[in-house]
């Protein structure tokens, strides 16, 4: 059973999707279903320095979160993950299987490749991980961003 | 708000689907109540959509998953229906928020809601723990209710 009492987030390690160099950054836990991340995330990749991707897939708010969190783990594998991450959000209206492989041929990944990670035992493990990491965290909600390890409020809602 | 180590006030309430539910169903088994402001409101939305991602978690510790607020069970249905979830909500809708009152979780006028409340009633039907938010407008994380079942 999964220990999901709480904890700090996870150091930045070599398991992470990292976009940009240097130590200093922030570390983001999005949803690639959620409207709220798309916005952000126009934001957050202008930022000068690192920045840090981890999976939160809010499956009963965002059906077809799950599958495109595993597609863009799928494109990692063949090195395009931040590509896959800005195609989605920066288009999402075409999320459907079809979108996905024509991102794939844009990309020039190997489908047949594609087709298989996104759907392995170990992508699924990959991104139940990151989430589980959130979830000891305290996030409750998405995008959460931290700096380092805090927490960033971006804005209060009455209830 | 009522003291851990209490006795939970039984209750009867309609759920989702209209049809009436107990506190004293749940002998036996332990059960987690979530009280919420409201249906449809941002925060509550995704307080409940988190608690359903780790609902198996939950109840693999042997914990049932219960929502209230002041909500019609109409609306509870349309909520359940839009946010995607399986969780009981319970409509604490006449006498307005009667249950949430004798839990201490009721915010009067002109607020007129649940504050956000969680508190977990043993298989005897004792308050083991409870948590109250700050304010409505935050939740806690899901990591608060697993180190409550630690």
């Amino acid at each position: 059973m999964a220990d999901l009492t709480s904890a700090p987030i996870p150091p930045v390690g070599p398991g992470d999707h990292v976009r940009g160099a240097g130590e200093e950054g922030l570390i983001v836990y999005a949803d690639l279903g959620c409207p709220r991340c798309a916005g952000a995330w126009r934001r957050l990749r202008e930022r000068p320095g690192r920045l840090v991707f981890r999976h939160f897939p809010v499956r009963s708010k965002h059906p077809r979160s799950p599958a495109l969190h595993a597609a863009a783990e799928a494109a990692g594998l063949q090195g395009r993950f931040f590509e896959m991450v800005d195609s989605l959000y920066g288009d999402r209206g075409r999320v459907d299987d079809p979108h996905l492989w024509g991102r794939v041929e844009e990309f020039g990944l190997d489908l047949d490749r594609f087709e298989t990670d996104r759907r392995s035992e170990s992508t699924a493990a990959r991104i139940r991980r990151d989430f589980q990491s959130g979830i000891r965290a305290g996030v409750a909600g998405t995008p959460a961003v931290f700096d380092a390890c805090t927490l960033l409020r971006d804005r209060e809602r009455e209830f | 708000m009522i003291g851990v180590g209490e006795k939970a006030p039984d209750f009867t309430l309609r759920n989702q689907d209209g049809e009436k539910v107990s506190l004293s169903d749940y002998q036996g088994r332990k059960v987690l109540l979530v009280f919420y402001p409201g249906d449809f409101s941002p925060v509550c939305g995704d307080q409940l959509s988190i608690y359903q991602e780790v609902k198996p978690e939950i109840e693999e510790k042997g914990v049932e998953l219960v929502g209230i607020s002041v909500d019609s069970f109409f609306a509870h249905k349309a909520f359940q229906e839009k946010l995607g979830i399986d969780t009981t909500l319970l409509s604490d809708f006449e006498p307005k928020g009667e249950v949430a009152r004798a839990y201490g979780s009721y915010l009067d006028a002109p607020l007129g809601f649940a504050n956000r409340t969680l508190v977990l009633v043993d298989e005897d039907g004792t308050v083991a723990w409870t948590h109250e938010s700050p304010n409505p407008g935050e939740f806690p994380g899901a990591n608060v209710i697993f180190d409550a079942l630690a």
